[in-house]
């Protein structure tokens, strides 16, 4: 089955993110496909190659580029919510790609399930 | 439809507005804060009895571990990990996340 | 036939997909970002000829209130972008009637023509759906 992810929420400051990353390893391990995760909100942060969290804490943005390198998951970043918060294409960590809103609605066309996390 | 709700009940309102619009034969995931919900004493417990009797109600594992509650939880409440999360997006037609 | 071998054949057999999107607003306008990034994404919707609706409930009926200035705050007041909604072919806004009275709001305190429906109602408007996106 394909299933599309929105993610809302910055990492760190919410769950969103772990829980939505959780989920999609789960569903790959299942077999499904992941087939995109759109960051919106404060989701975008999700994506900056600037962020470094204390050695004993998880790296949730070198998680999604993790996932992108093996599992070829498309991580969608939405470009006027990334450019309201300073995210653009300099700081964007790999496996990640900047678009437009249309995506996360191509998302909910294509996916056959659309699972939000947010705040 | 699977209801997916995140907040803890005594913080927001939303698992309520949530089981205001659960449908008979829907199923309720409570995960993040939310799981505290499940946890027997808890001033959600009486409202989430009376929709079990419509509705089908999950508590995500890791967040009820984490949170020290996992042996709290109240009778009727099915505890998934997250391939049973995974699961219950399938098999329902559409999700829809109560933030 | 499995639930999903079903689903795969039936959109297969269909060329142009149209499925029906929900919007659904449950939070106050200008505390957070969430109404205006989330008209947004409606705005955006529009162009992809789906069949969305917006849902207007708990303190997201107060993104509806008419006399919203926000000149003071300096923030971008969007609430005339409701109005704009008609001219994208978004017509289908449901608000739900519990939630305009437990907040002391009539209907014609709202910016823009609506229907108002009961809770009962709205969970159903919510079963019909194929993607409901809340924010």
């Amino acid at each position: 089955m394909k299933i599309g992810l929105l993610i809302n929420e910055g990492p760190y400051n919410h769950q969103a993110a772990d829980t939505a990353w959780h989920f999609a390893r789960a569903a790959l391990a299942k077999g499904h496909q992941i087939q995109r995760v759109f960051f919106y909100n404060d989701g975008v942060n999700n994506a900056t190659k600037l962020t470094e969290p204390p050695q004993d804490d998880r790296h949730i943005v070198n998680r999604w580029s993790k996932l992108a390198q093996e599992h070829g998951t498309d991580l969608v970043v939405c470009v006027a919510a990334g450019l309201r918060r300073g995210l653009v294409e300099d700081n964007l960590a790999p496996g990640f790609r900047i678009s437009g809103l249309g995506q996360l609605v191509e998302a909910g066309i294509e996916s056959d399930r659309l699972v939000v996390f947010g705040d | 439809m699977l209801h997916i709700v995140n907040k803890s009940p005594t913080e927001r309102s939303s698992l309520s507005s949530c089981l205001a619009h659960a449908r008979k034969g829907s199923a309720v995931i409570l995960i993040e804060d939310a799981v505290y919900a499940a946890t027997r004493g808890n001033a959600a417990q009486a409202a989430l009895a009376r929709a079990m009797q419509e509705v089908t109600v999950y508590a995500l594992g890791p967040d009820l571990e984490a949170r020290g509650v996992r042996a709290s939880v109240m009778d009727g409440v099915q505890v998934v990990d997250y391939g049973g999360f995974v699961d219950l997006v399938a098999e329902h037609r559409t999700s829809q996340s109560w933030l | 036939m499995t639930q999903v071998a079903e689903e795969t054949e039936r959109e297969a057999g269909t060329e142009a997909v149209v499925k029906k999107f929900m919007f659904v607003n449950r939070k106050a306008p200008h505390g957070t970002i969430y109404a205006l990034e989330g008209l947004e994404v409606v705005l955006i919707s529009a162009a992809f000829d789906q069949d969305v609706s917006l849902a207007f409930l708990d303190d997201g009926v107060y993104q509806l209130l008419k006399g919203q200035e926000t000149k003071s705050l300096e923030v971008k007041n969007f609430s005339p972008t409701y109005r704009a909604l008609e001219g994208y072919d978004v017509e289908k806004l449901y608000v739900e009637r519990e939630s305009l009275e437990a907040r002391g709001i009539r209907e014609e305190q709202l910016l823009v023509p609506v229907q108002v429906v009961s809770a009962k109602e709205m969970a159903e408007l919510m079963e019909q759906q194929d993607v409901i996106i809340g924010f």
